[in-house]
């Protein structure tokens, strides 16, 4: 970086600082300390209805069915991340010399299936144990991430469409079941009954790759050119 | 809290934030400053999972760990906006202090 | 494990993350700050498995360290070599670049 930084900041700006730092960890800490041993939180709710919440996991019975809300809105942002970072960046800058040797190429050749597999076992898993869609979404996407480091993004970006297409398909599952609970009866997004399993496997099958579809995207770091993969080889070799 | 690895961590957790919250205040880079953010977060975390933790037998209130589970994907994606901006920031700062060439030529193209 | 193991073992581990935390924010070099940010990722996953979240470890060791660490590197590298200011080829970041 050049040399534009700010002097080190003035020694009052920093004692302030550390002034209001310490005040703030003294009252934190005097929070913390005068909890009540144990809070009842809602563990009795959210275990009585497990059986009917569609997934024996609780947290999953949490995150897509009795605050499936949240979720969506969780989804939402994870969208809105990459429409703001693509909005803000291009994505064909040149190779920058790094080196991309064998055991780069080769790392990735062994991790990415891998990694894809983790991502659906965590995925099927995820109803009954530790895992579940963020997990496998998170796994995707850094198969995606050692996908893009080791091959350059000149040679793995996927079409456009198709990108966006991912990006936008786990909202839209989501929003769709929601719509569907609604046409069943229910209200939106109310994840009862029967279908509740079926309805929390299909949403998290779609959010799992969306989600590692819009990590890869934000590792992009913007969007890639009109013409996919080629475009950007030659926007390198132009620029590079 | 109902244990002393609760507490243990709890406080580590306000510690934490304390510490992001000093150096957001105090740091001039503008990296920096978002792992400043990322370790508060990371501070408040903490809190949350501890009061939701209920000793080695009984089963953790679920509730807490799904909101943690959602703050951390949040906090990636806060990152990875803010982390754009500040290159944004980067390369108006070269333009205006005339570094050599420029690293964003006229179209905006190259970042 | 004894309990006894067990809180040395706590002990160290709360150890570790806050004096990660403090070299992430404080080292001279961005870069050793990074490395650092994404080893204090990896200590929270192990925090977050003690405090009986396995969930919530995965997603961090997943999420919090790796992609957020993939993230850092990426910009930091942007950032501090801006790509049209010099040739190809590795270069050391200026000395004293935060």
């Amino acid at each position: 970086m050049s040399r534009r930084q700010a002097p080190s900041e003035p020694p009052l700006r920093r004692a302030a600082a550390a002034a209001l730092a310490t005040a703030i960890a003294v009252a934190l800490g005097w929070a913390v300390l005068s909890l009540p041993p144990e809070s009842a939180g809602l563990v009795q709710e959210a275990f009585a209805e497990l059986e009917r919440s569609g997934a024996a996991n609780p947290v999953t019975a949490v995150l897509l069915n009795y605050r499936a809300y949240d979720t969506l809105l969780e989804v939402a942002v994870l969208l809105l991340a990459a429409i703001a970072t693509w909005s803000m960046a291009r994505a064909d800058e040149p190779d920058r010399g790094i080196a991309r040797g064998a055991v780069l190429r080769g790392l990735a050749r062994l991790l990415a299936p891998l990694l894809i597999f983790v991502a659906g076992y965590f995925l099927w898993l995820g109803s009954a144990r530790p895992g579940g869609a963020f997990q496998a979404g998170a796994v995707l996407g850094g198969a995606g991430v050692l996908v893009l480091l080791a091959y350059g993004r000149r040679r793995v970006l996927p079409p456009p469409a198709l990108a966006r297409l991912a990006l936008a398909s786990g909202l839209a599952v989501f929003l769709a079941a929601g719509a569907a609970a609604m046409a069943a009866g229910g209200r939106f997004l109310e994840g009862r009954g029967e279908l509740a399993a079926v309805a929390i496997l299909v949403v998290e099958t779609a959010a799992v790759v969306s989600i590692g579809v819009t990590l890869a995207a934000l590792y992009l770091g913007g969007r890639p050119p009109a013409g996919g993969a080629a475009a950007a080889s030659h926007a390198g070799e132009r620029g590079g | 809290m109902s244990t002393a690895l609760a507490t243990l961590h709890a406080l580590a957790g306000a510690a934490l934030f304390v510490l992001g919250l000093y150096a957001l205040l105090v740091r001039a880079d503008l990296l920096r400053r978002i792992m400043a953010i990322n370790v508060a977060g990371a501070g408040v975390f903490l809190v949350l999972v501890a009061v939701a933790y209920r000793g080695g037998e009984a089963p953790p209130d679920p509730v807490p760990h799904a909101m943690v589970l959602t703050g951390i994907v949040v906090a990636v994606c806060g990152t990875a906006v803010a982390l754009v901006l500040a290159g944004r920031v980067a390369a108006a700062e070269e333009e205006t202090s005339g570094g050599e060439g420029s690293a964003v030529a006229e179209d905006g193209e190259g970042r | 494990m004894s309990g006894a193991l067990l809180a040395a073992f706590d002990a160290v581990l709360v150890g570790l993350l806050l004096w990660l935390a403090w070299r992430a924010l404080s080292s001279p070099e961005v870069f050793a700050g990074i490395v650092a940010f994404i080893a204090f990722g990896l200590c929270m996953a192990l925090a977050w498995v003690r405090l009986r979240a396995p969930d919530i470890a995965l997603a961090e060791a997943a999420v919090g360290s790796g992609i957020t660490g993939a993230l850092l590197l990426a910009a930091w590298d942007r950032i501090s070599r801006p790509p049209n200011a010099r040739g190809g080829g590795r270069h050391e970041p200026p000395a004293g670049a935060e």
